[in-house]
């Protein structure tokens, strides 16, 4: 099974929703849709899904044009962030409320449901209604729903958004095992780089209502094509800054140099933007982490395992996240270092050039 | 420890006298007559259930009661299906929605009488437009104040014109209620759109749907003031309601002591119809 799309855009009133994009999403694997609120990823579900129109373009199901052909038709599955169940039906129900609008025999959609029930730990309450369940059990029901109609395309627009932590790692370890070797193109929309990386698969990054990069998750992790693109697959946000390049090495202001290496000396003198995560500027020196930067820190926030420290860089902002705890005193200067093998180096154009 | 005094009834006080004298008070006036004949004067004889008794077994009182439920079922089966499908095609967002609302409320914002007088002379024979558009223009003979069926017609279409907005409100509000992504779920289904209103709309609408129904049964059955301006109950007593009847006994006749038991088993019939519908239909939510 794939999932084609060929130049597809959304046009609501003037304004592009999705700006041309084409993707070929395969079955085997989570094609995650990462991005921030409002870069496009539920339009482009929803036209994946057929519930919008297409403004131009094609979207193809092995191979097939589906662009014309209504929702109904396309046997697919949607979970949503809010969990969408009928109020007025019984889990039992909800589960089976596509396999029964198929025509489906009783005994197999009997069948199908306990199965489902199975996997999602639902058997207990498949003769509840969906407001005496908790968030987590209405969501598993939402799930079930998508796993017994065994559709070709399963659409999971950021299911676990609204659940509380525990749960949310309980369902997402859950997920990838749930959908495996059945057949589906699973298509997962999140705005934290984390899940992506958690998730696997391929991730396509989205921007402003266009996909930036698409590709195995890794990859674009280690290699984002462009500056948008490492600015969304990163969280915290990832440090920026300007350099000139003078023979073999990279000035940052007045402030820092470091000498260049591998692809990156390579690269004709002039000037470039440079972008390091903030987990490769330590506040602690160390063999790779041996370029000083200073900065005064602004806000400091500290979890059981991390330190992170928010500095002014010269005319930037940036962030350093460190493991342990780490005494930094906010309002004062303080020394980071980094690693500049983990730099990345982007030409005037924004796009990749080390 | 927990004090315990009486103070709270004194809350309900206000409420209590309000009652007793809008309902109460004239309800007893009227119990009192139901067992008693009265010449005026202030005279009264004690009657027993001599009243009650005569009205029951009356094969007038069992005319009009059938006539008033034949008025009723009527108007229901017409107003509550065309409500719903009114409902079904009015646009949810945009330009047209407050005009169609707006357009919608207009016949109910009609006084009742004001109605009656309108349809009666929208349909009288010679010189209403419908009334000489049938007759004149297109040859058909309709004449509400000479045959039944004619009178019959023109009293529920009146009704309908008049209250099927209600329906229409009231269904309206309950399919606007109903959030997109139910739909969108239902799509994602396969569910056409016959499934979408059997088992997403019409089980949203279910509520509301409910009190449309109880209101049009209560208004249409206590229904008084239109058939009395369009027809006046005739031609002879063929479209007399329960109301209608009930009025010609009390001030035509003066029949007090009669009219008083009709009132009263018109008023239990109503109030028993009432709760039997509405515990069948929220049976469901209770268990």
């Amino acid at each position: 099974m794939t999932l084609e799309l060929r130049n597809v855009t959304k046009r609501v009133g003037a304004n592009l929703h999705i700006k041309e994009t084409s993707l070929t999403l395969e079955t085997g694997h989570f094609n995650v849709l990462l991005g921030e609120t409002g870069a496009g990823k539920t339009s482009l579900i929803k036209l994946m899904a057929g519930l919008d129109p297409l403004a131009s373009g094609q979207i193809l199901m092995d191979g097939e044009d589906v662009s014309k052909l209504s929702t109904q038709k396309r046997n697919i599955s949607l979970v949503h962030q809010f969990f969408i169940n009928y109020p007025h039906m019984t889990v039992f129900e909800n589960i089976a409320s596509p396999l029964k609008v198929a025509g489906m025999a009783k005994s197999e959609i009997q069948g199908r449901v306990e199965e489902a029930a199975d996997i999602l730990q639902l058997r207990p309450m498949l003769h509840r209604r969906p407001h005496e369940l908790s968030g987590g059990q209405q969501q598993r029901t939402a799930l079930a729903r998508a796993i017994a109609k065994e559709s070709r395309a399963v659409f999971l627009d950021e299911p676990l958004a609204n659940l509380d932590y525990k749960l949310r790692e309980e369902l997402r370890d859950q997920l990838p095992e749930l959908f495996a070797g059945r057949g589906a193109v699973v298509v997962y929309a999140t705005s934290e780089p984390e899940e992506a990386l958690l998730l696997g698969g391929k991730t396509a990054l989205m921007y402003d209502g266009r996909v930036t990069q698409f590709g195995p998750t890794a990859e674009i992790y280690r290699k984002p094509a462009n500056i948008i693109a490492a600015g969304v697959f990163s969280d915290p946000p990832i440090n920026l800054g300007q350099i000139t390049k003078q023979g073999s090495e990279a000035v940052l202001g007045d402030q820092a140099r470091w000498h260049l290496s591998g692809d990156a000396a390579q690269l004709p003198d002039g000037p470039y933007t440079v972008a390091i995560r903030p987990n490769r500027v330590l506040p602690r020196r160390s063999e790779s982490a041996s370029v000083r930067l200073t900065g005064r820190v602004l806000v400091t926030e500290l979890s059981g395992s991390e330190s992170s420290a928010h500095f002014r860089f010269g005319d930037d902002n940036w962030v350093s996240l460190s493991s342990g705890v780490f005494p930094f005193r906010v309002g004062e200067e303080h020394e980071f270092f980094m690693e500049p093998s983990h730099c990345h180096y982007f030409g005037s154009d924004g796009n990749r050039v080390a | 420890m927990k004090t315990e005094n009486q103070r709270a009834w004194f809350l309900v006080l206000p409420v209590l006298v309000l009652v007793a004298f809008n309902a109460l008070i004239p309800m007893m006036t009227v119990v009192n007559y139901s067992v008693q004949e009265t010449f005026g004067d202030n005279l009264f004889f004690w009657q027993g259930l001599d009243w009650y008794e005569q009205i029951l077994t009356s094969e007038r009182f069992h005319a009009a009661l059938g006539r008033q439920f034949l008025f009723t079922g009527l108007i229901l089966v017409i107003e509550v299906p065309l409500g719903i499908a009114i409902a079904l095609s009015m646009p949810r967002q945009g330009f047209w929605v407050p005009v169609c609302l707006v357009l919608m409320a207009l016949p109910m914002l009609i006084p009742w009488n004001v109605v009656g007088a309108m349809w009666n002379i929208f349909t009288l024979p010679d010189i209403g437009l419908l009334g000489y558009f049938l007759n004149h223009t297109l040859g058909i003979n309709y004449d509400m104040t000479q045959d039944p069926l004619a009178a019959w017609i023109t009293i529920v279409t009146m009704d309908v014109w008049h209250w099927t907005s209600l329906v229409v409100l009231l269904a309206y509000a309950g399919l606007v209620s109903i959030p997109d992504a139910y739909y969108q779920a239902a799509k994602i289904d396969g569910a056409s759109n016959w499934a979408v209103f059997r088992f997403i709309q019409l089980p949203k609408m279910k509520t509301v749907l409910t009190i449309a129904i109880l209101l049009r049964f209560m208004d249409s059955f206590n229904i008084y003031t239109e058939p009395f301006v369009l027809t006046g109950g005739g031609p002879g007593n063929s479209t007399t309601l329960l109301s209608i009847d009930l009025v010609k006994m009390a001030l035509g006749q003066f029949d007090l002591g009669p009219a008083a038991a009709m009132s009263l088993i018109y008023f239990a019939i109503t109030l028993g119809v009432s709760w039997l519908f509405y515990t069948l239909m929220t049976k469901d939510d209770l268990n």
